[in-house]
């Protein structure tokens, strides 16, 4: 066998390239029909798409291809017709005032669909995809509120947060009464099983009741009130309900008293526009418990 | 657990007491080199600027004495005169580098997929994470990605092309200590990556997230490789180039070129691991995409190509299908690959004419891809009927038509309408791992099927019923983990484009990822099949080595083919 003398092979009835590597041949089969085709095919549509396309770079600038395409322009005409649908309405709902939303079923129907929207990708985060919150994020499907459940309160608080830093923010504070010397250990427990008794559960045998009212009284009332039912102005919970947003075992009230809480709720107002904000405020009044 | 006489033979059976015995200028120059290497990372180390890069120095100092130690203690124990060329008119070839690369390849094969295994289960259960920053997601991922291309691919192709290119050129492979310099320097570098990414060390880039430092030890082995390759095919003594060995050169130069493109950093100090890279912005992405689809083009598709080239005709014992097409296609997509990269950065600041160039020649890269298939699949044509049988050869053959499917796939999803939708979805995660653990594992299991009996002169491979176990569990965990892919990978992205008829987007991210939830388990049970697979491939490899039986060697050498 001599160099570029194929042999023939009876199985596919060509011959061989006369090359061989460990006993690996080639057979001499001529390129596939379909297959060359298909390439030149391929490479008629690329260039097709070249000239009708921007395509190649040039000295300065590069081909624009006769359609005049530009993938800005595309974005620009789809935010347009995406205007067409919503612009007009949205332009209404950031005219018109809360209350007047809330009379209007259009409006208010266009307030619910933006402000769900809205609410999954900036506020799911931290109070959960079907708001219901989390350990430290108040749930907002019910009617207790930190700092006020009514149309004009809510979107106080979205706008401005709570200890966001913003200078119209929500200030008050759960103050940090063992860390900062206020109460002894044994003071605390004591006030913690006050705490639980006035939201009804079992308090740890041996407690002194009228000691922990004594130091509530002197401590707690400023703040959560008379009998410990709150105080929205201040944020400061309802201590007699069954809702907590850090937790109603004794630990964690003992946590709670010896370092206090102080949560933080961005502001909205400046990273969402107006119209966003006053729809986000109607979709959480609506979840259930606005007032 | 592996001792050295695995990979060695000694060549003890041909002592030559006339010649006098001294170091070559490669072993005591290397051995020199080495001393100075130490002693400098023992410097690095103690004035090192953070922990990792102190460990990293350590961990230089410590394997630079082991290589002194090793060029040392092997200069006393080898015959006076270094390993023949030819024995009795055969070439001598040298087997040692191939069974290392073939043992750590299936020691890496098994790691990244376990890793796989544990990044697919955090991104189902978010709680593996356990809030240890060592085994976050975000650590393990690029350990999984570099671990199954670089450490697993990378060895298959170490331990494959010397063997292909020695073969192939009926030449022993150029070197004494360079073949071994590069498979264990290769995987050196490996281990220094790996251990980074647990750290922290990265330079944030995908698939080449190892710092400077990991980048220049790298050039220098992949340099000393493209060496030995080179000298090796110069020195044959066959007149033609095997096609084979033309995809092992391409891939091999290729990838020196994209990874001092991608890579060129300055570093904060050469006493810290931190550095930042040359190119910013929308050229950074550039050169990165550039790099990262031709990493797929060249080290996945070039590389494998190769070893396809070579054990599929060799397994089936047929000739190649098409000797002309084997040409045309080698050369069209290695000129096509190199344009496709911008695909990556469909719709972002790349300009609207690169986005062009990237889809058209993707669209056009096609059919030049699918020659290597045709090649591949038509090289069966009068030995079908062994896919029955043989089921080493029938995981070869799945391979191509997995090559074939993805590249297929590759250019449809290419076109910018199409990548609307398939962008930054699962739908991209499915496409590379039907190309990933549909070709590049499949072709190379089967490789390693062949290869491991041949490098250690075995009759057989120990069971072929365990090949068949590992085919059918491992295909099964390649559907499942494909199709999950593409059904989330497609829902995920009709989800992000769902518009309400008020003209308000449908879903929130956060409802796309709990409708993600189901498909991430079904992905994660494919993964574990792979596994299983992989663990009893290495158990059949191991046994193969282990009691398999001698093939007895030929006395009479055999004739030049011309």
């Amino acid at each position: 066998m001599s160099e570029h003398q194929g042999e023939f092979d009876s199985v596919t009835g060509r011959s061989t390239t006369g090359h061989e590597w460990d006993g690996i041949k080639e057979l001499n089969t001529p390129l596939p029909r379909w297959w060359v085709i298909t390439f030149y095919l391929t490479i008629v549509w690329a260039i097709g798409y070249w000239i009708v396309y921007p395509a190649w770079p040039l000295i300065s600038g590069n081909t624009r291809g006769v359609l005049g395409y530009s993938s800005r322009a595309d974005v620009a005409v789809e935010l347009a017709n995406l205007d067409k649908i919503r612009g007009d309405k949205m332009v209404a709902l950031g005219a018109a005032s809360l209350a007047d939303i809330e009379k209007d079923p259009a409006l208010l129907a266009l307030a619910r669909a933006k402000g769900k929207t809205v609410f999954g990708d900036n506020c799911a985060p931290c109070h959960g995809s079907g708001a219901a919150g989390a350990k430290g994020f108040p749930n907002l499907n019910d009617d207790d509120w930190l700092w006020g459940g009514t149309l004009d309160q809510i979107m106080q608080t979205i706008q401005f947060g709570a200890r966001s830093g913003h200078a119209k923010t929500h200030e008050g504070q759960m103050l940090a009464f063992g860390k900062d010397g206020v109460l002894k250990p044994d003071e605390i427990v004591t006030v913690a099983n006050y705490v639980r008794s006035l939201a009804g559960l079992p308090t740890r045998n041996g407690y002194d009741a009228a000691k922990g009212g004594k130091i509530f009284d002197d401590n707690c009332v400023a703040c959560h009130g008379d009998g410990g039912k709150g105080n929205q102005e201040l944020g400061a919970p309802n201590l007699t309900d069954k809702i907590w947003l850090y937790g109603s075992d004794e630990a964690t009230l003992i946590e709670t008293i010896t370092n206090g809480r102080a949560g933080v709720m961005p502001a909205w107002e400046g990273r969402l526009d107006p119209a966003t904000i006053k729809a986000m405020a109607v979709y959480v009044h609506s979840l259930g418990g606005g007032k | 657990m592996v001792s050295g006489s695995v990979f060695f033979q000694r060549e003890s059976a041909m002592p030559q007491p006339s010649i006098s015995k001294s170091m070559t200028i490669g072993e005591s120059g290397l051995a020199v080199v080495f001393a100075v290497t130490a002693f400098l990372c023992v410097i690095a180390s103690a004035k090192a600027l953070d922990a990792p890069f102190a460990f990293h120095a350590a961990l230089g100092a410590a394997g630079s004495l082991a290589a002194v130690f090793f060029i040392v203690n092997n200069y006393y124990d080898r015959p006076a005169s270094l390993p023949a060329e030819e024995i009795n008119g055969r070439p001598n070839y040298n087997m040692g580098p191939i069974k290392f690369s073939s043992f750590m390849a299936m020691f890496w094969g098994i790691a990244g997929f376990l890793v796989g295994l544990i990044i697919a289960s955090q991104l189902a259960w978010p709680a593996l994470n356990f809030d240890l920053p060592w085994i976050q997601f975000g650590r393990l991922r690029p350990l999984h990605t570099s671990a199954v291309i670089f450490a697993f691919g990378g060895n298959v192709l170490l331990a494959t092309s010397f063997y292909v290119v020695q073969k192939s050129c009926r030449a022993r492979l150029a070197g004494y200590l360079a073949p071994w310099f590069v498979v264990v320097g290769y995987n050196f570098f490996i281990l220094v990556a790996g251990t980074g990414y647990l750290l922290g060390v990265t330079q944030g880039k995908e698939y080449a997230e190892p710092e400077w430092y990991s980048d220049l030890w790298l050039t220098i082995v992949w340099v000393v490789y493209l060496l030995v390759f080179l000298v090796t095919i110069i020195k044959r003594r066959e007149p033609h180039i095997f096609v084979a060995n033309w995809f092992y050169l391409a891939f091999i130069v290729t990838i020196a070129v994209l990874h001092l493109g991608n890579n060129p950093a300055l570093p904060v100090s050469i006493l810290g691991s931190k550095s930042y890279i040359a190119w910013g912005g929308i050229q950074d992405a550039m050169f990165q995409w550039w790099y990262g689809h031709n990493a797929v083009g060249f080290f996945l598709t070039a590389g494998f190509l190769a070893i396809m080239y070579y054990f599929i005709p060799k397994r089936a014992e047929r000739p190649i299908y098409s000797y002309r097409l084997s040409i045309i296609h080698f050369w069209a997509l290695i000129f096509l690959y190199i344009w496709a990269g911008p695909h990556h950065l469909h719709y972002t600041a790349l300009p609207d004419w690169t986005q062009t160039l990237g889809m058209t020649f993707s669209i056009m890269l096609w059919m030049p891809s699918w020659g290597g298939m045709i090649n591949g699949l038509m090289t069966l044509s009068g030995a079908w009927d062994k896919l029955r049988t043989d089921p080493v050869l029938r995981m070869l053959v799945v391979s191509v038509a997995f090559y074939g499917m993805s590249t297929f796939e590759g250019p449809m999803m290419s076109i910018k309408v199409v990548n609307s939708l398939s962008h930054y979805t699962d739908w991209t995660i499915g496409h590379v791992h039907s190309g990933a653990l549909g070709w590049v594992g499949f072709v190379s299991f089967g490789a390693l099927y062949c290869l491991v009996p041949w490098a250690w002169n075995r009759k057989g491979l120990y069971s072929l019923k365990l090949v068949n176990w590992h085919f059918w569990i491992a295909t099964l965990g390649i559907v499942l983990y494909i199709s999950a892919m593409w059904v989330s990978g497609i829902l995920q992205g009709l989800m992000w484009r769902a518009y309400t008829s008020l003209g308000f987007l449908e879903y929130s991210f956060i409802e796309t990822v709990e409708a993600m939830h189901p498909f991430y388990i079904i992905r994660a049970a494919g993964g574990a099949l792979f596994l299983i697979g992989s663990l009893i491939m290495a158990y059949n490899l191991w046994m193969t080595v282990r009691v398999g039986e001698q093939e007895v060697q030929m006395p009479v050498a055999l004739q030049p083919a011309e």
